[in-house]
């Protein structure tokens, strides 16, 4: 917050100990007890959701119906026939990001997708997974993938090293990519919030620039609600695009 | 817009974050020497694969069985009603079937009725005309009888009548053969002569 003039932007993604005693000697932070309720809420979206068992669903149940049609057709349309395999993962991922990313938006919430370890560990997960799920299906005919077809051979020493630093820099593009935008929108939420303090503190002739900060936080918060769909979105949509490589290659 | 948004909220926090660093001592998503940023990641793991398991034993599958049971009731209520039209359409193509048959059947009897008819009418008109024509055949033998017998008759009556006007007017009698013999040729000239008329 605006303490002592300047502004600590970055003072939100500080973590802390949570659940008291027993967190802190196990290393619980606030960033795992947010990981817990998102997927809570998911759980019981679809608990509550999926019990009447309606043959024509309700608001609650059709909303559960519809996070598991989207997801299934983004897995399907994506990958193929085989995403049905991948798509427990692909849900667990999207709900996990998308809720942690909303509920980030959230007063006072923390936002556990703002941390390059938590987003990293997850980029460094799909990618060793699809390298896994691609070595299993065709073998060491896996390789050829960064050798694509019809290529001079002359070329391999330039390409192959290009093609297996793309590969890899999934990881990168995908981690930052997440980790930027949220740590981005809530930095600016904390300053334009901090100048809405300050200039409004500051007399007569802030009160209107206070204003004007106040309007671009309102704004923000929309802008970050969008974010945070779409950066959920980008991530698992990512992930079904590397799968359906690592099961055609290309 | 997405290949525009990333580079410029990456910029953008790049433009923020030495400001805000400077204030704040770092960033605290890289401070390692905090047990908490580790941690965060192996609970966070712990959490993700906890979550995993739930969703793809439990909830999912609850989803997809509402949905197949779904499916499946679409289906047989779609098949059921596509068993009924075809029910429905072998009932109706029946239905005008026999209403052609009775429509025909109909018809054929009024024609036969009708033939019927017109032969008994035909055949009581023949009894009728026949039965007319010898009542007319009789019954001119009859007047052509009672004609010939009222001309013997006028004959007659001529005869006496001429007899007994020559008795008043000459006062005497006339032998009735020579009066016979006259009559005769005067009918006989009259006869002829409204013939010829």
């Amino acid at each position: 917050m605006a303490a002592g003039g300047t502004i600590d932007a970055l003072g939100q993604f500080t973590l802390h100990p949570a659940l008291g005693r027993i967190g802190a000697a196990v290393h619980f932070s606030q960033s795992n007890l947010f990981m817990v309720i998102a997927g809570v809420l998911v759980l019981l979206l679809l608990w509550l959701g999926m019990r009447p068992r309606a043959l024509v669903p309700g608001r609650l149940q059709a909303a559960a119906e519809l996070s598991y049609e989207t997801v299934m057709s983004m897995c399907v349309e994506t990958i193929g026939p085989e995403g049905r395999r991948f798509f427990p993962f692909i849900f667990t991922l999207f709900f996990f990001i998308l809720l942690g990313n909303l509920l980030g938006v959230w007063p006072y919430f923390f936002t556990f997708t703002s941390h390059i370890a938590v987003t990293l560990a997850m980029a460094v997960f799909v990618v060793v997974m699809v390298t896994v799920v691609a070595l299993r299906l065709h073998g060491l005919h896996f390789f050829s993938y960064f050798m694509p077809k019809g290529v001079p051979i002359a070329l391999a020493p330039l390409l192959i090293p290009i093609e297996i630093l793309s590969y890899l820099s999934r990881i990168i593009s995908l981690s930052v990519r997440l980790f930027a935008n949220m740590m981005a929108g809530h930095a600016m939420l904390e300053v334009f919030g901090a100048f809405v303090v300050m200039l409004g503190g500051a007399g007569l002739l802030g009160i209107v620039p206070a204003g004007v900060s106040l309007a671009v936080n309102v704004a923000l918060i929309g802008f970050e609600i969008l974010v945070a769909a779409l950066q959920a979105y980008v991530f698992a949509i990512l992930t079904c695009i590397y799968l359906h490589d690592a099961v055609h290659l290309h | 817009m997405r290949p525009l948004l990333a580079p410029a909220i990456l910029a953008l926090t790049l433009f923020l974050l030495p400001a805000a660093a400077r204030a704040a001592g770092g960033m605290p998503q890289l401070d390692f020497a905090n047990p908490l940023t580790t941690y965060q990641v192996v609970w966070g793991a712990v959490i993700f694969v906890i979550l995993y398991l739930l969703y793809s034993r439990w909830a999912l599958p609850q989803v997809a069985d509402v949905l197949q049971t779904r499916e499946t009731r679409i289906e047989g209520d779609l098949e059921a009603a596509r068993g009924a039209k075809t029910a429905a359409d072998t009932a109706i193509a029946e239905l005008v079937r026999a209403g052609h048959e009775a429509h025909a059947g109909a018809q054929a009897q009024i024609a036969e009725a009708l033939a019927a008819a017109k032969a008994e009418a035909a055949a009581q008109a023949a009894t009728l005309n026949a039965k007319l024509e010898t009542e007319i055949a009789a019954a001119e033998q009859r007047i052509g009888a009672a004609r010939t017998a009222a001309l013997g008759a006028v004959q007659q009556v001529a005869v006496e009548a001429a007899q007994a006007m020559v008795t008043r007017l000459v006062g005497t009698g006339i032998a009735p053969a020579a009066v016979e013999q006259a009559v005769a040729s005067t009918l006989a000239a009259r006869r002829a002569r409204s013939q010829e008329a």
